[in-house]
């Protein structure tokens, strides 16, 4: 009976960091943060929730033992990490790092361009400012 | 025993990906990347708590990988509001 648990608790958690070391290659290769955002929210969320699923199965068959907190946290990287990707996008256009030289279209910048969204520098200091 | 050599197989593969991330945050040309890389890293640590939890066949590990992953959301989005806005906490003026 532990012997199912063991293999279906190894697979799982060997294909989870295959997913996790291919999401690393992902971020050290591709050119800019937009494109880098794919490979580290998606990928890596794949990964952690392989090795979460093959952590949970292997206490569930070899011993028994349902565990909430792992559910619950399982529950909460899956919420997290599509938001942070997101926030962390969204700062970056916002302070207008630059997109890779091979991109094509950049359909959001005439939309901040009329609504001046954009973060200037001077701006930022000035709210530095105000703060003190 | 080859379930073991497993785990820590992966657990080397999870470091390989960590270092891969420690490249990126040396490196990323703006700090968004870097904010990133950190993010990912935090996850990549998720992972590795919960292969050692297997590893040492225990229970208590689990409430560490829920700590993990608050610190680390709560961690990007301050450093994501830092970087749109200049402060992480407004105060009303």
């Amino acid at each position: 009976m532990s012997g199912s648990g063991e293999v279906v608790g190894a697979v799982l958690i060997l294909i989870g960091a295959i997913f996790s070391l291919i999401s690393a290659i992902g971020i050290v290769r591709l050119p800019d943060v937009y494109t880098r955002s794919h490979a580290a929210s998606k990928s890596s969320t794949l990964g952690v929730l392989c090795a979460l699923v093959g952590t949970l199965l292997y206490f569930l068959i070899s011993d028994g033992f349902f565990s909430i907190r792992l559910i619950l946290g399982i529950f909460f990287v899956f919420l997290t990490a599509p938001v942070a990707a997101h926030v962390i996008c969204r700062a970056a256009y916002r302070h207008q790092v630059p997109l890779a030289e091979q991109s094509v279209q950049d359909e959001l910048k005439d939309y901040y361009m009329e609504n001046e969204i954009f973060v200037v520098e001077d701006k930022v200091e000035l709210v530095n400012d105000q703060a003190k | 025993m080859i379930f073991e050599t497993v785990l820590i197989t992966a657990l080397c593969i999870l470091m390989l990906a960590i270092l891969a991330n420690l490249y990126r945050i040396v490196k990323g040309p703006s700090s968004a990347d870097r904010v990133q890389a950190l993010d990912s890293i935090g996850i990549n640590l998720i992972a590795s708590t919960a292969v050692f939890s297997v590893l040492l066949h225990t229970h208590a590990f689990f409430d560490l990988i829920l700590l993990i992953g608050i610190l680390s959301f709560i961690g990007t989005v301050a450093f994501a509001r830092f970087i749109e806005r200049g402060v992480v906490i407004e105060r009303k003026r």
